[in-house]
């Protein structure tokens, strides 16, 4: 059908011989149901986060129960003694929890103050120059995957707890010397994690602050330290807040970097007791465990899902508040 | 003597201001110790040998190609699936849907999907993908299980691109008679390409760096894939990607693997950076045009 055009125009104009009507707009039919179906896929796409989400809560929900049902709710949340495996298993996973709380809040304790203060110089006091050093370095140690850093403090970390162990309870008869896998160790290797989530978010929030607040508060003769404590920080509150609670998320659902820092049996939280997490829990245990002990685990994995639900439920009521505050 | 233009230094202010200058220095050191660090314990085990083969006994070899393979696969299918997906869902929340409840119940799982701890993504994965669909401890589990991961990500990166596409293009593009299909493709698309490939970069970066997700989803095989058919087949072995070879060296304590490990992965965090560096400042000279 189709001849060479013997001059520019020619080929189109075959090509509307061919068609019997022809319209500016194209055949109708064909342009819509093309709409229609890049419409439906989008529309698909759009539904799959929700879809992520309802389906990981059911499958959660379906598999983290029946553990509670069959050994009861009581002898696993508020039970402290965990033997998994031995002949008459008991699956107490009261330390476990207490030992994510606390891990995290000792993290969050000694991360948040480095990571605001660094937040206040790379957004206040920073000499241009100095922040084009610190600013990458902080982009990178965000992009550093988590199992290096258990692989620092397992090498950096324990070796130097273990002395500090050594030193501390040389007379102890009743310590269990760990070789230096301790909470300390994993809480130091959170703390560091948690920093440039922290940075990050609280820089921006420090440079949100409208700069009118802050001439005021020079011009009345405030100091630029005094500015930043007394003006800055607290008109930068909610962002800051953000910062805090994205760290706790992320310190409670760190698993690789602490699965082997922070040592391998369930203890009271104490600063120089081995100790598992939620998250080490289940990493260390998941792969050989089966029956009872295997659904417990997923209940360890229900209970860290209803944490971190609850920590980004109150994450986006803080986003509503700020928006409505503005 | 005293005037008001003699500023007065407090001990106190010193003090916070040296302070804050400690405390951003804690990162700078930090970054340079664990670079120096790794390094110099890791850069004797990455040779040739190391790159090439597969750990063997028989041939007695330490090698981390099998791993270096493992983790290119579950990149590309990866990536396969959850980049439509992710820009699919932007275009979705900023130029078809209406503002209202829906689109908000979207916004909100997209934020708690980003936030949901991998190891918990490993389990579901694990149960769902492994068990339920029965594909078992295999590279298909472990990239499906990523791909609910990085979507987030993928689709909050679109959708930020699309935004900065004036609205100038949409009403022009429309009004010459374009469908809205068209006009996504012809004009919103090429617009917005350079914010997605940040986001696919960065997903790439999180991919490399997963370790919780994929331990229970990809398992730990080491093997390369054999010629010919195995290539397809791999996908549905077991495979695991060099953070999870790291993870288990360091377990079984052969730290020189693992600071090899380091050093590889260390190198592609390096390098992804410098690409999202590069692409953000071609970002803003087109916002500059």
């Amino acid at each position: 059908m189709h001849e060479k055009a013997a001059f520019p125009g020619m080929e189109m104009r075959l090509k509307v011989k061919e068609q019997d009507s022809f319209s500016i707009i194209g055949s109708r039919r064909t342009v819509s149901m093309v709409e229609k179906t890049a419409q439906g896929i989008f529309t698909l796409c759009g539904f799959l986060a929700i879809l992520a989400v309802a389906s990981i809560t059911i499958y959660m929900l379906i598999n983290g129960t029946p553990a509670l049902l069959h050994v009861g709710i009581k002898e696993i949340l508020f039970g402290t003694v965990w033997k998994p495996a031995s002949a008459e298993p008991s699956f107490g996973i009261l330390y476990v929890i207490l030992t994510s709380i606390v891990g995290t809040t000792l993290a969050v304790c000694l991360g948040v103050p480095i990571g605001l203060l660094t937040a206040v110089f790379l957004a206040e006091t920073a000499p241009k120059r100095f922040a084009a050093v610190v600013k990458p370095a902080v982009e990178l140690l965000a992009g550093i995957p988590s199992v290096i850093y258990g692989l620092l403090g397992l090498m950096v970390l324990n070796p130097l707890m273990y002395k500090l162990e050594l030193a501390i309870f040389k007379n102890s008869q009743t310590h269990q010397f760990t070789g230096g896998a301790n909470l300390l160790s994993a809480v130091l290797v959170l703390a560091i994690m948690i920093l440039p989530t922290v940075i990050n978010i609280s820089e921006a929030a420090l440079r949100a602050v409208q700069p009118q607040i802050k001439s005021a508060s020079l011009a009345l003769g405030a100091s630029h330290v005094q500015t930043i404590f007394k003006v800055i920080i607290p008109a930068a509150r909610s962002g800051i807040i953000t910062a805090i609670v994205l760290g706790v998320g992320r310190a409670i659902g760190e698993a690789m970097a602490i699965t082997l820092v922070s040592g391998s049996s369930v203890n009271v939280p104490l600063p120089f007791n081995s100790v598992r997490f939620l998250t080490t829990a289940i990493v260390s245990e998941m792969g050989y465990a089966a029956g009872t002990h295997r659904q417990v685990l997923f209940t360890i994995g229900l209970v860290l899902f209803l944490f971190i639900m609850v920590i980004n439920i109150s994450l986006t009521k803080i986003l509503k508040k700020e928006d409505k505050g503005q | 003597m005293s005037s008001i233009m003699n500023k007065r230094i407090r001990f106190s202010e010193l003090v916070v201001k040296l302070l804050i200058y400690m405390a951003a220095m804690v990162s700078v050191l930090l970054l340079v110790g664990i670079l120096l660090y790794v390094f110099s314990k890791g850069i004797g085990s990455v040779n040739q040998t190391f790159l090439t083969t597969v750990t063997s006994t028989l041939n007695g070899t330490v090698g981390i190609a099998g791993n270096i393979v493992n983790t290119l696969y579950i990149i590309v299918i990866t990536l396969l699936i959850a980049t439509p997906v992710g820009i699919g869902s932007a275009i979705y929340l900023n130029e078809y849907a209406k503002q209202g409840r829906l689109v908000r119940a979207i916004e909100f799982t997209t934020e708690i999907l980003s936030g949901i701890p991998s190891i918990l993504f490993g389990l579901f994965g694990m149960v769902f993908f492994g068990n339920v669909l029965g594909f078992g401890y295999s590279i298909l589990t472990g990239s499906l299980t990523l791909t609910l991961m990085i979507l987030p990500l993928i689709t909050r990166n679109t959708q930020e691109a699309l935004k900065t596409v004036p609205d100038s293009y949409r009403s022009g593009a429309l009004g010459m008679g374009a469908a809205k299909w068209h006009m996504v493709r012809t004009i919103l698309l090429p617009s917005a390409m350079p914010g997605i490939l940040t986001g696919v970069i960065l997903a790439i970066g999180r991919i490399v760096g997963e370790s919780a997700a994929l331990l229970f989803t990809a398992g730990s095989g080491y093997l390369l894939p054999k010629a010919g058919a195995g290539i397809l087949k791999k996908v549905l072995e077991s495979g695991g990607t060099l953070t999870i070879q790291l993870y288990l060296s360091m377990a079984k304590a052969e730290y020189s693997t693992a600071f090899g490990i380091a050093v590889i992965l260390l190198l592609i965090v390096l390098c992804i950076n410098a690409l999202t560096k590069f692409m953000a400042r071609r970002l803003d000279v087109n916002k500059a045009l």
